[in-house]
């Protein structure tokens, strides 16, 4: 059986940024990427299936849609395990949705025909929280989403989940299989690789496909295949806090005034 | 294309108040552009919760009899993407919860609506709505437009919209669906742990950490010095998930609302946005963070950028 992670390098902003001159997006040349922290949980989960199967019984290959500087978020999942990645660009991608990535990703799971699809609950950066679902959707398979528990053993026909819910509260449901899960930080505790790990991870194979390879079209990526389209960029205005300067000891010392007073006028 | 559709949301028999607060944000914008707001019930009785979102502004209830009570996902979407084909709305407006996050993308690709999620402002530009959400981890807004879409679909940030009161005198009618067969099935809800006598949510003095306190072996000196100045410890999602301090103490959208809280100190709490949304409420909130652009600074009333270390052992010395 097969598992494919879809996984994504995330966008930080450096602690100086400026917008692109057309105001729709920050200048790269501000920016740093790392995978988003909810993947390193998928890919755990993943990790934890395929060790508890037989040799050679679960596959897992992580998916992403990127430029060539994706490829380090492959690597260090194939860094803890799994043989072999997938990556997805080309020019015509850029400016694509959550949407529109998720229909790229659609093709190489119709493709690979994996029996269980995991993505992160959400992306550090701009915390949509759609593409994991819009996966769902374009496949029309089972689905859940902020999965935080997972018992399921290779060769299930369903699996028990866990929605982590508002305010602490958790449902536990069965879900049919295959299906497409989005997991939540804290399901596992993820490894770290081992020097070992990164060292082979830089030889293990990652192919990489456009979408015209998996038979897509121009309409059906970039602006042109996506749900909304970005207007403009706005750096907020900051919050009106007062900022305590000075040294540790003066800077405690206002605070415990503050708290003082807040106290007593309590 | 014209008219408002909100999808109301509950559970365990409660309408969710973000419900409410979604219908105040659509109500915002029928005030804008005069348009039909509808809101939808579902549920396998929706009679009750049908009646408590009658409320001013709206024009219509739509009831629609689920075979489950509760939140079903596969109900949740053929019903909505019905609906919409149904009453072809421009505008459909559900909360930004957890059960929207799993109904919400699919119901949107389905249809090829516009869709936007985490939404917090709303306008129009001439006939063009434009939705504004967060981008780069909160610290850019990100304002979304949908060409070509006659209809968009948008997930609503809870705590913006303040809840809309007063009664109203909306029609009430049924709409069918064509059932979809379910491929889930609701087991059971697992309540959270209780913390005995701690109650976070009744505390009105909290000083929270959070990932900035590096390592377990520093949670110790902070229950210390909360001990001390008679706060209650609280912390942010990594420290419960690493089981430094147990889930009832947990701050935020999967941990609890710090709801009586009068003054919080968070300290090396950079402020995600489900962080933020159990404390952002509160009036006086003191951040101690050494990274200076932390996004806490940005609702906190006072901000100290430093060592928290060295900060809270100095704070120790104003209250032994």
């Amino acid at each position: 059986m097969k598992i494919l992670v879809a996984v994504k390098q995330i966008a930080a902003l450096d602690e100086d940024f400026e917008l692109r001159e057309d105001g729709k997006d920050v200048d790269p040349d501000y920016l740093d990427y790392e995978l988003n922290e909810w993947d390193d949980y998928s890919y755990e989960e993943a990790l934890r299936i395929m060790e508890a199967g037989g040799e050679g019984e679960v596959e897992i290959v992580p998916v992403t849609v990127g430029p060539d500087e994706a490829d380090d978020g492959l690597r260090r999942c194939l860094a803890k395990g799994g043989e072999r990645g997938i990556r997805i660009w080309d020019d015509a991608i850029t400016g694509s949705d959550p949407s529109a990535i998720a229909r790229i990703l659609v093709k190489v799971i119709e493709r690979e025909q994996p029996d269980m699809v995991f993505a992160g609950t959400l992306s550090s950066d701009h915390s949509f929280a759609q593409t994991g679902m819009a996966i769902a959707a374009g496949l029309g398979w089972p689905h859940a989403a902020v999965v935080n528990h997972l018992e399921y053993k290779p060769g299930d026909s369903s699996a028990v989940v866990h929605r982590e819910l508002e305010g602490g509260l958790e449902e536990k449901l069965s879900i049919d299989l295959p299906a497409v899960l989005t997991i939540q930080l804290g399901i596992n505790d993820p490894r770290y690789a081992s020097l070992r790990g990164i060292k082979q991870a830089k030889s293990k194979d990652i192919e990489v496909l456009s979408h015209g390879d998996l038979g897509l079209s121009d309409d059906d990526v970039g602006e042109k295949g996506s749900l909304s389209r970005v207007r403009r960029m706005v750096i907020p205005e900051k919050g009106q806090a007062e900022m305590i300067e000075g040294t540790a000891a003066e800077q405690a010392e206002r605070v415990a005034q503050i708290v003082k007073e807040l106290k007593g006028a309590a | 294309m014209s008219g408002i559709l909100v999808v109301s949301e509950h559970r365990q028999g409660e309408l969710t108040p973000s419900s409410l607060e979604v219908i105040a944000a659509a109500r915002q914008l029928k005030a804008e552009k005069e348009q039909p707001l509808m809101v939808a019930v579902l549920a396998n009785n929706p009679d009750d919760y049908a009646s408590q979102v009658n409320r001013e502004g709206v024009d219509e209830i739509i009831k629609i009899s689920t075979p489950e009570e509760e939140f079903q996902v596969d109900a949740y979407e053929a019903a909505i993407n019905s609906l919409i084909n149904e009453r072809a709305p421009s505008i459909v407006m559900v909360p930004h919860s957890v059960d929207a996050w799993g109904y919400a993308p699919v119901v949107a690709e389905r249809g090829k609506y516009g869709f936007a999620s985490d939404v917090f402002g709303l306008r129009y530009e001439g006939d063009d709505l434009v939705a504004t959400r967060a981008a780069y981890a909160e610290k850019i807004h990100m304002e979304l437009e949908f060409p070509g879409k006659e209809t968009v679909l948008l997930t609503v940030r809870g705590n913006v919209f303040k809840p809309v009161e007063g009664e109203g005198s909306a029609k009430v009618t049924d709409f069918d669906f064509s059932d979809a067969s379910p491929h889930t099935q609701h087991l059971e809800y697992i309540e959270p742990e209780s913390g005995g006598d701690v109650d976070i949510s009744q505390a009105e003095f909290m000083l929270s950490i959070g990932r900035g306190i590096d390592e377990e072996e520093n949670v110790e000196q902070f229950q210390e010095l909360a001990d001390i100045m008679g706060f209650t410890l609280g912390c942010s999602r990594p420290i419960a998930d690493n089981g430094w301090l147990p889930k009832f103490r947990q701050v935020g959208q999967s941990g609890k609302t710090v709801a009586s809280c009068n003054v919080y100190i968070a300290l090396g709490i950079s402020g995600s946005v489900q962080h933020m949304a159990g404390m952002k409420h509160v009036p006086n909130i003191i951040a101690i963070n050494k990274d200076p652009e932390a996004s806490i600074f940005s609702i906190a009333r006072y901000g100290v950028v430093g060592d928290l270390f060295e900060v809270a052992e100095e704070l120790r010395n104003h209250f032994e």
